[in-house]
C-alpha cells in the first residue's frame, strides 16, 4: 500500500508538469486554431530562464586566495559575487539560494514577451495555413530554439537547486499512521504539485470570472459573431498565447530543481504533452488537465519494478496504450467537442 | 560539310564511365592505390576525428576535438610538445607522421550509430582518412569500429567503457585505451567493501542499452565476490529524465546501497532524483544508505553539482593526477584553453599520438602493420603509469582510478578526488573471460582494404 501511495504522489507531480503543458497547448489550439509543437520548447525555455537568472545573480569577481595556486601554478582565484558587496554575503547568499522562486517573477514578462514575439513574427502568418504546415514551422521553430540554448549553455544539465529550506524529503507515511521513513516524498515535489494546482486554478479563473476570459471563451465557441459584435478578438489571442507561452514557462522554472535543465527537456515533454491534448480532448482545457493527471498517475505505476518485473517494458508504451483504448472508445477524446479537428 | 565523330550514345557512355570513376571512393581510385586503403601521399596525411558534435554529449566531444587540435598541434612541432616529452616511445620528433604534416577532418557522430557510421564513411570515402577516431558512446564506437573492419581502417576508440567494444564486438583493425566495466567492477568492490562493508544489499538501477548492461554485470559480479547481495534489478529507459518512480521504491526493498549504471544526462537526473528522495540521509538495514555511481566523468559530475559529494565511482584518467605524463598534458591543455581537460579528452590524445608512434615504429601506413606495432605494445609517460595494449583483444591495460566526489570543491573542475589508484594487475582478465564474449569472441583478419 504504502508503493502505491508514493506513486501516487509521483503520478499528481508528473501529471501537474504534463497538465501545465497541454493547458497551454490547449489554449492556442482552442483559441488561434494552431498546433504549436514549440510549445515543448516554452517549458525548456522557462526552465533556462532560471539557469539565467542564477548565472545574474553569480557573476562575480575573481579574488586571489593566498597561499593558494591553480591547476597551471598560477595564483588561485575564487569567484565571489558581486551580489555579496551590495547586500552583505549572508543576504546575498539567501537570495542567490531562492533563485528558483525568483525566477518565476522574472520569467513572466520574458516568457510573455517571447509569446508575443513567436506569435506576432511566425506563427500569424501560418493561421490560414493547413494543420501540417504549422506543425512543420512550429517544430522547426522548437529545434532552433533547443540548438541556441545548446549554443548557450552547452549540452550538459545545469543544476538548478530548490532553496535549501525545500531539499530532503518529507516523512508523508507517518501522517497516515506508517512506520517513520516508510513513505518519504521531496518537498519541492510537492511544492511543484500546489503550485501547478494554483497555476491551473488562475487560468480557469481567469478565463471563467472575468469579462476578458468570457470575451476570449465566447471566441473560441465562435470566433465570426464575436468579430461581428466589433471586439477585436484577434488582439485577445494574441494575449491568450503569451499568456500560454507564460504557463509554460512557469512549469519550467518550477521544474528546474527537479530535472536539472538542459537543451532537450522541451522536446522530452512535448510528445507526451500531445497525447495529452488527445486523450483530453482538442480545445477542452478540463480535458487537458484530467489527462494529464490520469496518464502521470499511470505512467508513474507502470514504472513500478513490481510491473515492468512482470511487464516488460509497459512502463515506455503505458501511455500509448492507454491512448489508442480511449481514442478507439471515445474518438474525441475524454471531454472533446464536435466539429474540432473534424473538419 | 565538316564531320563529328561524337555520336549521342558515345557521349552517354563516355559520361556514364567518367562518372562512374568520378564516384568511386577516393580509397578505390588507382592513384590511391598502395595496398591499402587511403594511402597517404609524400606530404599530408589525414586523420579523421569522429565526435559528437550536437547531442547529449556535445560537451564532451568539444573536449575530445579541442585534445585532438592539441594532439595535431604537437606531432607538428607545434607548442611545447605536451606528452611527446613523456612518452616513454621517442620516435615521434615533431615533424608530423613519417615526415608527413598531419591535417585532420571532423565528423559528427550525434551519438547515434547511423549517424555516426555516415560521418566515418564520409571521412574515408571523400576525405581520405587514414584512421577514425573519437566517440563517446559504446553503441556508436561498436558501430563504427565494425565499419572500419571492412573499410580497411584503423579505429582508435574515444570514449567507450562497455565491455563489448572489445569483448564480444572486438575487431583486428580496432583499440581502446579507455578502460571497461569489467576494470571498473574489479577497482570498486575492494574500494566499496574497505568503506561500507561486506555485508551490504545492492539495488541496481541500469541504463536500458549495452553499456547499462555491461556495468550491471560486471558491478553484480565484482560486488557479490566481496560478499554483497543483489537485491533487485530494474532497466530504465534511455529517454528517462525523472527517475522518481524508479528511486521512490527503493528504500523499502531491503536494499542499503543504490548502484546507479547510469551515465551522462542519465546519471545526472538519478543521482539528483535519488538525493532529492532522501537516499543520502537514509539508514536501512541499520546502516546509512549509500549511492554508488560506477563511471565518473568530470563533465558529468558538473552537471550533478552538489549531489556528487563523498559518492564513489571510477574513472580512466584526472587532471589532478601528478605523474609527469599527466602534468605535461595538463599544462599544454590549461595554457591553450584556459581550463583542465576532462578524461574524454585525455584518451583520445592518448590515442592520436599511440597511432601516430605505431605508423612510425611500423615504417608504414597500412593498417596491418600498424596493428601489429600497436599489439602488446608497452608503453610508459601517457598519464595512466605502465600500460599494455594487448594484443588479443586490443584493450588497454593500466592502473585504474577509484574516486569520489569532493566535499569542498575549490572550482568547478575540483569536482572528484583519487581515494585509490588500482593497480594494473587487479584488472586484468583473461581474454575469453566471459564477460567479454567468453571463448567465442575474436578479432578476426586484420583488413588493409584496398
Amino acid at each position: 500500500m504504502d508503493q502505491i501511495i508514493v506513486q501516487i504522489l509521483n503520478g499528481l507531480d508528473k501529471g501537474s508538469a504534463y497538465a501545465l503543458i497541454a493547458l497551454g497547448l490547449t489554449l492556442i489550439f482552442g483559441t488561434l486554431g494552431v498546433v504549436n509543437f514549440a510549445h515543448g520548447a516554452l517549458f525548456m525555455m522557462g526552465a533556462f530562464c532560471a539557469v539565467i537568472l542564477s548565472k545574474i545573480l553569480t557573476i562575480s569577481r575573481e579574488v586571489a586566495v593566498e597561499g593558494q595556486t591553480d591547476f597551471l601554478g598560477n595564483p588561485l582565484m575564487r569567484d565571489v559575487p558581486v551580489i555579496y558587496n551590495w547586500f552583505g554575503e549572508t543576504a546575498g547568499a539567501a537570495i542567490i539560494d531562492w533563485n528558483v522562486p525568483l525566477a518565476i517573477l522574472f520569467s513572466i514578462p520574458i516568457m510573455i514577451g517571447i509569446g508575443f514575439a513567436m506569435e506576432r513574427g511566425l506563427i500569424k502568418h501560418f493561421y490560414k495555413r493547413p494543420h501540417a504546415d504549422q506543425i512543420l514551422v512550429t517544430f522547426g521553430l522548437a529545434i532552433v530554439l533547443a540548438e541556441v540554448i545548446k549554443y548557450f549553455f552547452g549540452a550538459n544539465p545545469i543544476q538548478t537547486p530548490a532553496p535549501a529550506a525545500f531539499t530532503g524529503s518529507l516523512d508523508f507515511g507517518v501522517w497516515l499512521g506508517y512506520d517513520p521513513l516508510t513513505i518519504m516524498y521531496p518537498y519541492w515535489r510537492l511544492v511543484y504539485f500546489f503550485f501547478s494546482a494554483l497555476i491551473i486554478a488562475g487560468v480557469f479563473a481567469f478565463l471563467q470570472f472575468t469579462t476578458f476570459g468570457m470575451v476570449v471563451r465566447a471566441g473560441m465557441a465562435d470566433r465570426e459573431t464575436v468579430q461581428m459584435l466589433g471586439i477585436d478578438i484577434d488582439k485577445r489571442f494574441t494575449f491568450m498565447f503569451g499568456l500560454a507561452a507564460a504557463v509554460a514557462g512557469l512549469a519550467g522554472v518550477m521544474y528546474a530543481p527537479i530535472v536539472a535543465p538542459n537543451y532537450h527537456m522541451g522536446m522530452d515533454f512535448l510528445v507526451l504533452s500531445f497525447v495529452v491534448v488527445v486523450v483530453g480532448g482538442m480545445g477542452s482545457l478540463p480535458g487537458a488537465v484530467a489527462a494529464g493527471f490520469l496518464l502521470g498517475i499511470l505512467e508513474s505505476f507502470a514504472s513500478m519494478p513490481a510491473v515492468v518485473q512482470v511487464l516488460p517494458g509497459i512502463n515506455q508504451i503505458i501511455i500509448y496504450l492507454v491512448a489508442i483504448i480511449i481514442l478507439l472508445t471515445r474518438p474525441r477524446g475524454l471531454m472533446g467537442r464536435k466539429g474540432v479537428m473534424e473538419d | 560539310m565538316s564531320k563529328s565523330n561524337f555520336t549521342r550514345r558515345g557521349v552517354i557512355k563516355t559520361g556514364a564511365v567518367g562518372g562512374a570513376a568520378l564516384a568511386l571512393p577516393q580509397y578505390l581510385r588507382a592513384d590511391g592505390h598502395a595496398g591499402f586503403t587511403n594511402a597517404p601521399g609524400d606530404s599530408e596525411v589525414v586523420l579523421g576525428f569522429n565526435v559528437p558534435q550536437t547531442g547529449p554529449y556535445a560537451d564532451e566531444g568539444a573536449d575530445e576535438l579541442r585534445a585532438y587540435e592539441l594532439a595535431v598541434e604537437h606531432l607538428n612541432g607545434g607548442g611545447d610538445g605536451g606528452m611527446l616529452n613523456t612518452f616513454s616511445s621517442k620516435v615521434l620528433d615533431g615533424t608530423g607522421i613519417l615526415g608527413r604534416e598531419v591535417k585532420y577532418v571532423t565528423g559528427d557522430t550525434q551519438t547515434k550509430s547511423d549517424a555516426a557510421r555516415a560521418s566515418a564513411r564520409s571521412m574515408i570515402e571523400k576525405d581520405g582518412a587514414i584512421m577514425i577516431t573519437g566517440g563517446s558512446s559504446s553503441g556508436v564506437a561498436v558501430a563504427v569500429q565494425a565499419l572500419c573492419q571492412e573499410a580497411g581502417i584503423i579505429f582508435m576508440a574515444g570514449l567507450t567503457h562497455s565491455n563489448d567494444t572489445t569483448g564480444k564486438d572486438r575487431k583486428a583493425n580496432g583499440f581502446r585505451h579507455f578502460f571497461n566495466s569489467y576494470m571498473t567492477g574489479a577497482a570498486l568492490a575492494p574500494v566499496l567493501a574497505a568503506n561500507y562493508g561486506t555485508d551490504r544489499k545492492a539495488y541496481h538501477l541500469t541504463a536500458d542499452y549495452n553499456w547499462g548492461y555491461t556495468t550491471e554485470e560486471a558491478i553484480r559480479a565484482s560486488t557479490e565476490a566481496v560478499g554483497w547481495e543483489t537485491v533487485n534489478s530494474v532497466k530504465t529507459p534511455l529517454t528517462q529524465t525523472d527517475f522518481s518512480s524508479y528511486i521512490a521504491p527503493v528504500l523499502n526493498s531491503g536494499a542499503d546501497v543504490l548502484v546507479l549504471n547510469h551515465y551522462g544526462g542519465n546519471m545526472v537526473n538519478s543521482l539528483t532524483n535519488a538525493v532529492q528522495f532522501g537516499l543520502r540521509d537514509a539508514v536501512a538495514n541499520g546502516k546509512n544508505f549509500e549511492i554508488v555511481v560506477p563511471l565518473y566523468s568530470r563533465l558529468m559530475a558538473r552537471g550533478a553539482g552538489a549531489n556528487v559529494k563523498g559518492i564513489y565511482g571510477s574513472t580512466n584518467w584526472h587532471w589532478s593526477l601528478q605523474d609527469e605524463g599527466s602534468q605535461a598534458f595538463v599544462r599544454s591543455f590549461g595554457t591553450k584553453y584556459g581550463f583542465p581537460p576532462s578524461q574524454a579528452a585525455h584518451t583520445t590524445y592518448v590515442q592520436t599520438l599511440l597511432y601516430a608512434d605505431a605508423v612510425t615504429r611500423a615504417g608504414s601506413f597500412a593498417p596491418c602493420a600498424v596493428a601489429e606495432a600497436l599489439e602488446d605494445f608497452e608503453f610508459d609517460g601517457l598519464g595512466n603509469g605502465k600500460t599494455l595494449y594487448r594484443g588479443s583483444d586490443h584493450q588497454c591495460f593500466k592502473d585504474v582510478l577509484v574516486v569520489r566526489g569532493k566535499e569542498n570543491p575549490e572550482s568547478e573542475f575540483d569536482l572528484l578526488e583519487i581515494v585509490e589508484v588500482t593497480p594494473v594487475d587487479q584488472v586484468m582478465y583473461s581474454p575469453d573471460h566471459p564477460q567479454m564474449g567468453g571463448a567465442e569472441a575474436s578479432l578476426g583478419e586484420c583488413n588493409n582494404g584496398a
